[in-house]
């Protein structure tokens, strides 16, 4: 048993409170004790990558109780690079709210470590109530977080935020508790050994409660028709947490990754690829109506939600292909929609703090401060997440290209990520030229903004690096990706490193 | 008694249903509630309806109802609990920053250039 699983929730359970108690009035305070714990954080999920790189699955009976009974912890390659992914983008975007923005409103980092937890808990937990108990925290701190800063618009889009979610909760545990009474477990072990076993009388309840599950996850991953939310939701919150906010969305896409390839994959009998009907078209038409998005946006924070919404869309065709070659697209289109989607939102505020009158909004204005250097951010972010050569955004497009080659429907595929890229194009070039190149002609100029804007740059630097890393290291990162697809495929190894070899054999009953 | 039951768990579904589709924020929490009423009335039936049974091992115990289901109602109830809190509030002071309970109200700075 490794007591590091444990560590990426536990630091910021008790960070949390320190943070409360010792340095609410200290802000100086508080942010030495954030960026540390999350500087232990990224340490703890490279620690953990270094253990299961090659191919373990480790797992952590909470207070020992065994698995199928007790609550246990598992860390794969899957969850592991997840982890990462949380700790990279934590450290930036806390690094761009500690240039300022977290002390417009009162506890900014507890909250933020409240919800660090949250999500990692859920990358890590091996059993559905923990799930929705972890989702619950992250949600609960991201509510928060949503209106840190007040503001009459926030406000609002808070109120539709919370009760689309509360919704999005009760759905969660009647779909558990559909599934729980005929599987009679909440372990995704041992429902994936029991799913088969399912007599024909109840099959009807076991698939509307994992589809109902699904509905669950894809209101988190904003899938069409259940992304209305987050649009309201991403551009009014403070752009330091709508960047983090970029990983929430992976949350909903990690939880289907999860269960429909384990309990409702190959071997489910009846109900074998009970999700691939749905998930495909809603995917397509959430990429179409994203990327629409973008081209109509009339803020740079709007575009950047509807484009994040449109990489929810390719980031679940990929999934919905159900291929380990296409999983493994899907993870590096993961790993780049994440970084690549956060970085808009932070460039969008930096641009409307410099516009005073204007914000973000996509308009002809006078010169800025500082508008060559953020032209050059939003240059590089723009060829990321529109998928152009030679950033990330283009090897994770063709990665997904090339593996719905073999799909149902590849035409179809093919024809809509081709066309709604150039969509995206268009957007993005609209945006871009009217923000930065005609505003060149107007007369005049912004007053510099009095203060100093150091580590937000910094942080976007961080962010834009990520994704030329990805670009750079693209080959040694999608074999270890193709490794981590077929570890998610080999659903026997998942079971067998959570309830032993003898269950496989129909050892527990 | 299956009867009682099922159609509590349905009326207070539709009820819940039918306030939340309502514009205002204080019958869109009064949904929420009775919607997750609903929720923990369902989930205790998940584990099967069993009168005068205890959950946990005794040796007067004629037979046993299913203990997992209480534990996550409990746990169902607490997280709804506070929940409900954190939206009352927020639907408070959007009330009071905006000066309306409209769920979708427009407010002063967003209109457009």
């Amino acid at each position: 048993m490794n007591h590091w699983l444990i560590a990426p929730i536990v630091l910021p359970a008790i960070m949390a409170p320190i943070l409360l108690m010792a340095a609410r009035h200290d802000i100086v305070l508080a942010r030495i004790f954030s960026i540390a714990s999350v500087l232990a954080l990224l340490g703890i999920a490279l620690a953990l990558t270094t253990l299961v790189s090659d191919g373990l699955i480790v797992t952590y009976a909470l207070g020992n109780w065994l698995p199928p009974f007790g609550i246990v912890l598992v860390a794969d390659r899957l969850s592991v690079l997840m982890l990462l992914l949380t700790a990279g983008l934590a450290l930036a975007v806390l690094l761009f709210a500690v240039d300022g923005s977290d002390h417009q409103g009162r506890h900014f980092h507890a909250l933020f470590q409240f919800q660090l937890m949250g999500i990692n808990g859920a990358f890590l937990t091996g059993d559905f109530f923990n799930l929705f108990v972890f989702f619950e925290v992250l949600l609960i701190a991201s509510y928060g977080l949503m209106v840190h800063g007040g503001g009459a618009t926030r406000t609002r889009a808070g109120v539709q935020y919370v009760a689309i979610n509360l919704v999005g909760s009760t759905l969660f545990l009647i779909a558990v508790g559909m599934i729980y009474s005929v599987a009679g477990t909440l372990n995704m072990a041992d429902l994936a050994i029991r799913v088969p076993h399912i007599a024909a009388g109840d099959q009807a309840l076991l698939q509307t409660g994992a589809l109902l599950l699904l509905l669950v996850f894809c209101i988190k991953a904003a899938l069409v028709p259940v992304h209305f939310w987050l649009p309201g939701t991403y551009a009014n919150a403070p752009a330091a947490v709508a960047a983090l906010f970029a990983i929430m969305t992976k949350v909903g896409a990690y939880c289907v990754i999860r269960l429909y390839i384990l309990a409702f994959g190959a071997d489910a009998g009846v109900a074998s690829w009970l999700a691939a009907p749905w998930l495909l078209p809603a995917a397509l038409v959430t990429l179409t109506l994203g990327m629409l998005g973008v081209l109509a946006a009339r803020r740079l924070s709007q575009l950047a939600s509807f484009a994040v919404i449109g990489s929810m869309g390719m980031l679940l065709i990929a999934i919905a292909l159900f291929t380990p070659a296409a999983l493994s697209a899907a993870l590096y289109y993961l790993l780049h929609s994440t970084l690549a989607g956060a970085v808009l939102f932070l460039i969008a505020d930096l641009i409307s703090r410099q516009r005073p009158g204007h914000d973000d909004r996509l308009t002809v204005a006078p010169r800025f401060a500082q508008l060559s250097l953020l032209a050059g951010a939003f240059f590089v972010a723009a060829i990321a997440a529109t998928g152009m050569p030679p950033l990330s955004g283009f090897i994770g497009k063709l990665l997904i290209l090339d593996a719905a080659r073999s799909s149902v429907a590849p035409v179809l595929i093919w024809s809509l990520i081709l066309g709604t890229s150039l969509l995206a194009i268009i957007g993005f070039g609209r945006a871009g030229s009217t923000l930065f190149w005609k505003s060149t002609g107007e007369a005049g100029e912004f007053p510099a903004a009095d203060q100093r804007q150091t580590l937000s740059l910094v942080a976007i630097g961080l962010l834009l690096a990520g994704t030329i890393g990805l670009t750079l290291f693209a080959g040694p990162l999608t074999a270890y990706l193709d490794a981590t697809a077929e570890q998610i495929f080999a659903t026997h190894h998942y079971i067998a490193a959570v309830l032993g070899n003898t269950a496989l054999q129909g050892g527990i009953r | 008694m299956e009867f009682l039951l099922s159609s509590a768990i349905g009326l207070l579904t539709a009820g819940g249903v039918y306030l939340i589709l309502r514009a205002r924020t204080y019958p869109v929490v009064l949904g929420l509630s009775l919607l997750s009423y609903a929720t923990n009335l369902f989930l205790f039936a998940t584990g099967r309806l069993v009168l005068d049974q205890p959950p946990v091992i005794s040796t007067l115990a004629t037979g046993y109802t299913d203990p997992l289901p209480q534990a996550l109602v409990l746990t169902a109830i607490v997280i709804s609990f506070g929940m409900t809190a954190v939206i009352v509030v927020m639907a408070l002071r959007s009330y009071l920053e905006n000066g309306s309970d409209h769920v979708d109200a427009p407010a002063p700075d967003e209109a457009l250039p």
